[in-house]
């Protein structure tokens, strides 16, 4: 008895610092905005600046707001997927340009080709504000109803896309149009 | 100790500037010196996202020049620092609060160090009252008292008194 409890303490503490290492990355934090309305936004387009992208546009679709910049290693990372998820026609991906220049943006997907459908420009972040961004690459999925229904930080790898993304996608799709 | 802390929080910072390294605008500090005062009060009490051991007033981090740069436009309007927070909470969560609030998700870590302080508290009373129990003499009872006795009679080449 009069070792077991030390004992107990420590296997407890033991337990505790498992789990604290098993919850992996503290700079993923629980978004604040999941399953709220998506913050209205209408802004320059990357490549048509006459032209303008607005989340309202996508009502009635799931897509994916996936923000980049090209001052961002970990987009680099991703980029050369975002091509094959497009390519799958499960889910119209479009990106945010966040705190970037023009040309820097232009030129990146110049180098690296361009897998959005288009790109809107958040020139000093203050949409990124509003959706809460901290760090790049940070990808939404919205739904039918303008609702964000998840947010993924850090780069979409397979492993993401295939886990959390395309079944979350899916089944936005089967319940079809709630409004 | 506080080295390694240090090096390791440096170090973080450092990772974090990579993922996040970007185009820095010089921040424009407000003519109103009301405002500076209550924004530096306020980014006191905030986190900053990108390097999360740094307060919102300490890091040079873009994303909280740009907050700060926004609770600025928000007091100019303004607002109020509940407001503020509000604004702020509502697109960053409660984590972008150093301080966490009161709620049942956190009634462990406000409570539980009273809790484990009255645990404290009650082992080591009850060692106390244990020990003292163990020095202090009691009288012997009727029957105790006559098996002492027996005992000492028993002992060659004395007497009981």
């Amino acid at each position: 008895m009069r070792y077991l409890i030390p004992l107990g303490i420590f296997l407890v503490l033991v337990a505790f610092l498992a789990i604290g290492l098993r919850l992996g990355d503290p700079h993923e934090l629980p978004s604040a905005l999941v399953d709220k309305p998506a913050p209205t936004f209408r802004l320059q387009q990357l490549k048509a600046p006459d032209k303008t992208f607005s989340n309202e546009d996508m009502r009635g679709k799931v897509w994916l707001l996936n923000v980049w910049a090209s001052w961002c290693v970990a987009c680099r990372e991703e980029h050369p997927y975002l091509f094959e998820y497009q390519k799958s026609g499960v889910v119209p991906i479009y990106g945010l340009n966040y705190k970037d220049k023009r040309e820097d943006a232009l030129a990146w997907l110049g180098d690296l080709g361009d897998p959005y459908l288009l790109s809107a420009v958040d020139l000093d972040g203050r949409t990124g504000i509003d959706y809460g961004v901290y760090g790049a690459p940070e990808t939404y999925v919205i739904d039918q109803s303008g609702t964000i229904r998840m947010k993924h930080v850090g780069p979409l790898t397979p492993d993401v896309w295939s886990d959390k993304i395309l079944p979350l996608v899916q089944k936005l799709n089967r319940q079809g149009n709630p409004k | 100790m506080t080295r390694l802390r240090f090096v390791s929080i440096l170090l973080i910072c450092l990772l974090a500037s990579v993922v996040v390294a970007q185009v820095q605008e010089e921040e424009v500090p407000s003519d109103d010196p009301v405002i500076e005062q209550r924004l530096a009060n306020l980014s006191k009490q905030l986190r900053c996202l990108q390097c999360q051991n740094q307060t919102l007033a300490d890091s040079p981090a873009g994303l909280a020049a740009d907050l700060r740069r926004e609770i600025r436009v928000q007091m100019k309007a303004g607002k109020s620092d509940q407001e503020i927070i509000a604004f702020l909470t509502q697109r960053y969560g409660d984590f972008i609060l150093y301080k966490p609030r009161v709620t049942f998700t956190t009634y462990l870590l406000w409570f539980g160090p009273f809790v484990l302080l009255l645990g404290g508290l009650y082992v080591l009373f009850r060692y106390i009252k244990q020990r003292r129990d163990l020095i202090t003499e009691k009288p012997l009872s009727a029957d105790e008292r006559r098996r002492a006795e027996e005992l000492l009679a028993s002992i060659p080449g004395k007497e009981a008194t």
